[in-house]
């Protein structure tokens, strides 16, 4: 008998394991609200819905069902042109404007966009592919939000930059990414416009149906024709919205690759230029960390709209001796994540945003399983049509893999580890990015070490992925130069006499 | 207190700290869960399953106890309902409880012991109320940690009053109420968990409050403490149980609380051995709220039995 007991005492013990399965499972609770989209959409050019040149159209298609939504005018270069021609003519009046008669429009507009939220949201989330809960709780409300805030800016301006009398550039041309179609709209327009600029926009060609229906809202909020002209394409509308000769500033947000073009093709030019570019984030995570909101915060970090954020903290750094405990916890509640429909309102993770990024994450996942990164993705289904991915972890990560220069745009996250503070900090500044970083700690001297020696426009401290309207975004190095949001947002819409 | 802050820095470097923003951020997640049709009916029925149906007044007659036990095992006539998981009474209203219940009842009797709600009292007093509880028939005991003596840092008193508890618990669970809103600090609350279930068997409770402070079960309480069981579960491969008390008192509020519980502790929890509800009013929302679901009309809160609210 007691040799029997010692045999059992002996067996190793079994690992304890958490159980997440459908014991208790959420029903469908699919978003009723109607989009109010139309088959097909114009282009916004001099107040007006206009048709286009040449006539071709291209389809905006919803990437949860790989379904049509509208079909969208392809604007040609005399259709940029005829929306120059309508800026500039308006340029002039809209500049001498008084400011407060510019914030009345700019928080006509932020109102608007309160009274559609639930429209815009449904309509960002079917044409993008992000959860329904992210467009309703983020992406719209914090549109209406910059909106407001620039619109209390308008009368302020003089104060804003003392000393100096700002004045418009007068045309701007700006493009804008897919990830956040209907927020990086608000954060180029509203600065642009509270600063007495007009415009000229060309939304994502995978993203335009919120720019379109924002256009409605302009004309319902009686803007003075051409202030705002927003033109849909694809590379060759951009490249003719960049290289117009009446835009005397462009603003650009997207890759790199494309940000390095335009900075080619506008030097020399006097055209003001601001871009916000690439990223690969570090998000540093030392041992006194309180783990569980640090597994948190990575979360929000990396699994934010399916990774497509400009900050996505991508590079987890961990101190050594904290890095299983965070494995494990991390694993556990990637678990948790809920990935499909985005329609529904439970959806953690929604759909990667095109079939080609769709490819570019999945071969970049290749690679680094390939260079011998070890993998972890959850069990979980994903629906049989549209273009999901898996929330994905990649630990044992090594500063040379691809997945960890890369900037991968999607639900993947490479985990390295570290083992003092100045570790930290030389693999977190060893990229070719500096856009944002994440410090965890307990100790709040380091915070302010790390903050001062990491080179990334906005350090996040127990937290991640905070925006403000008031909180200037911008990048280091490759990641692009320029501020959005805040008093140093507003300063790149002006020129200082 | 020199000693008692290095007692508190040596825990807290051994189990971690808590970020307060970082756990009402994670709570508020919770409240944006979209629970529907089969998935809400299933969810306030399984709270019903968990609920502590709970009176602690000094005016508590034998009458009021064996009303309360009658409602406990039949909440509603609607079949699919089930009982709820205990009664909780003061332990002089334990023998009417057990008279009420019988033996072998499904619906178990719990008893707040050790001084309840300040636990002011010798131990030795603290004990006998325990033994007199259990001798007559409480199935659980409710006690009060010692928060002095974990404030001071004193932190083998208070684990050693638990395991004296558990001694005289005999074969009766334990439930050890944190009083959480006397802790002050998340970390604290962290801690507390941690020193409880140190002493604790597998199965015992511990539990956020008495519903005698201004302040009682919340969503970030509740978190923290799960965050705790479930680690405290994957070191040692003990499962400690979790009961929430006082401030729930709507179906909703429960079914996030339930949210919670799915999301950080996972199925093993979603029953009444590891997840309860302390909470007197509770349960007719639950069961106004599943007869909603049924029926689609919302009936009068009188058209319950025991309705307690004003109306």
């Amino acid at each position: 008998m007691p040799v029997a007991a010692k045999k059992s005492a002996r067996r190793r013990r079994v690992e304890p394991e958490l159980i997440f399965g459908d014991l208790w499972t959420f029903d469908p609770a699919p978003e009723s609200a109607d989009p109010k989209l139309q088959t097909r959409y114009k282009l916004f050019i001099g107040g007006k819905l206009v048709s286009h040149k040449r006539g071709r159209y291209f389809e905006s298609i919803n990437p949860a069902t790989e379904k049509p939504l509208a079909e969208i005018a392809l604007a040609s270069a005399q259709d940029v042109d005829a929306a120059y021609a309508a800026a500039s003519a308006v340029a002039p009046v809209w500049a001498n404007f008084p400011g407060a008669e510019r914030g009345k429009y700019l928080y006509r507009l932020a109102r608007l966009l309160q009274d559609r939220a639930r429209e815009f949201a449904v309509a960002e989330m079917l044409d993008g592919g992000k959860p329904i809960k992210e467009s309703r709780d983020f992406d719209v409300p914090m549109a209406a939000a910059h909106f407001f805030y620039h619109a209390g800016w308008a009368d302020k301006l003089a104060y804003a930059f003392p000393g100096a009398t700002p004045v418009p550039h007068g045309v701007v041309g700006q493009v804008i990414p897919w990830n956040f179609p209907l927020l990086m709209l608000a954060w180029k327009l509203a600065p642009a416009l509270a600063c007495g600029n007009t415009v000229v926009l060309k939304p994502a060609e995978t993203t335009s149906l919120t720019a379109m229906k924002f256009a409605e809202s302009v004309m319902e909020a009686g803007l003075p024709a051409g202030v705002v002209n927003i033109v849909t394409g694809a590379g060759e509308t951009g490249a003719a919205v960049v290289n117009h000769p009446r835009a005397s500033k462009v603003a650009f947000t997207g890759s790199t690759a494309v940000g390095q073009h335009i900075m080619r093709a506008t030097a020399g030019t006097g055209k003001k230029l601001t871009l916000e570019l690439g990223r690969k984030a570090a998000n540093i995570v030392f041992e006194d960390a309180p783990l569980d909101q640090a597994v948190e915060g990575i979360v929000n970090g990396i699994f934010f709209n399916q990774g497509h954020v400009c900050c996505a903290g991508s590079r987890l750094l961990v101190q050594e001796g904290v890095e299983e405990a965070v494995l494990k916890r991390l694993k556990n509640r990637v678990r948790m994540l809920r990935v499909g429909d985005p329609m529904d309102k439970n959806t953690d993770i929604g759909a990667i945003n095109s079939k080609a990024q769709l490819a570019k994450i999945t071969e970049l996942v290749q690679s680094g399983v390939e260079e011998g990164a070890e993998v972890y993705q959850p069990e979980c289904e994903l629906p049989k049509s549209g273009w999901f991915f898996k929330p994905t972890l990649f630990s044992g990560v090594e500063q040379s893999h691809r997945i960890a220069r890369e900037d991968v745009f999607g639900p993947v996250l490479s985990i390295l580890t570290f083992r003092t503070v100045d570790e930290a900090i030389e693999k977190a500044n060893n990229t070719a990015y500096g856009l944002s970083a994440g410090v965890w700690t307990d100790k709040g001297s380091r915070i302010l070490k790390m903050s001062t020696a990491l080179k990334a426009g906005v350090v996040w401290a127990n937290t991640y992925n905070k925006f403000n309207p008031a909180s200037p975004l911008g990048g280091y190095k490759e990641s692009g130069f320029g501020r959005e949001g805040g008093k140093q947002g507003l300063g790149d819409y002006v020129k200082l006499t | 207190m020199p000693s008692g802050a290095a007692a508190f820095r040596r825990l807290f470097s051994e189990i971690g700290t808590v970020d307060m923003v970082g756990v009402e951020e994670r709570v508020a997640k919770y409240g944006t869960r979209s629970v529907k049709t089969g998935s809400k009916i299933m969810g306030l029925t399984l709270a019903t399953s968990m609920v502590d149906l709970t009176t602690l007044e000094g005016k508590d007659t034998s009458g009021k106890v064996r009303a309360l036990c009658v409602k406990a095992v039949h909440p509603h006539d609607d079949t699919e309902i089930p009982p709820v998981a205990a009664v909780c009474v003061y332990p002089s209203m334990v023998k009417h409880a057990r008279a009420a219940l019988g033996e072998g009842a499904s619906v178990r009797i719990a008893s707040v012991a050790t001084a309840f709600p300040s636990g002011q009292a010798p131990l030795r007093t603290r004990l006998a109320e325990v033994k007199a509880a259990v001798a007559d028939g409480a199935d659980e005991i409710d006690m009060v940690i010692n928060r002095g003596a974990f404030l001071s840092g004193e932190f083998s008193r208070m684990q050693d009053e638990i395991s004296a508890v558990v001694e005289a618990c005999a074969a009766s669970t334990l439930k050890v109420i944190l009083e959480t809103s006397e802790l002050e600090t998340y970390d604290n609350i962290r801690a507390a968990s941690f020193l409880a279930m140190e002493v604790l068997r597998e199965g015992d409770f511990i539990k956020t409050s008495t519903g005698k402070t201004s302040s009682n079960a919340t969503l970030g309480n509740n978190q923290v403490m799960l965050d705790a069981i479930r680690d405290f579960y994957m070191d040692t491969g003990t499962a400690i149980a979790m009961q929430p008390a006082g401030g729930i008192k709507s179906g909703k509020q429960a079914l996030t609380f339930l949210i919670a519980v799915k999301e950080t502790l996972g199925d093993q929890w979603l029953n009444n051995k590891r997840y309860r509800f302390g909470a007197s009013s509770l349960l007719n929302d639950l069961l106004r709220q599943i007869v909603k679901m049924k029926t689609g009309t919302y009936p009068a809160p009188y058209d319950f039995s025991e309705a307690s609210g004003a109306y």
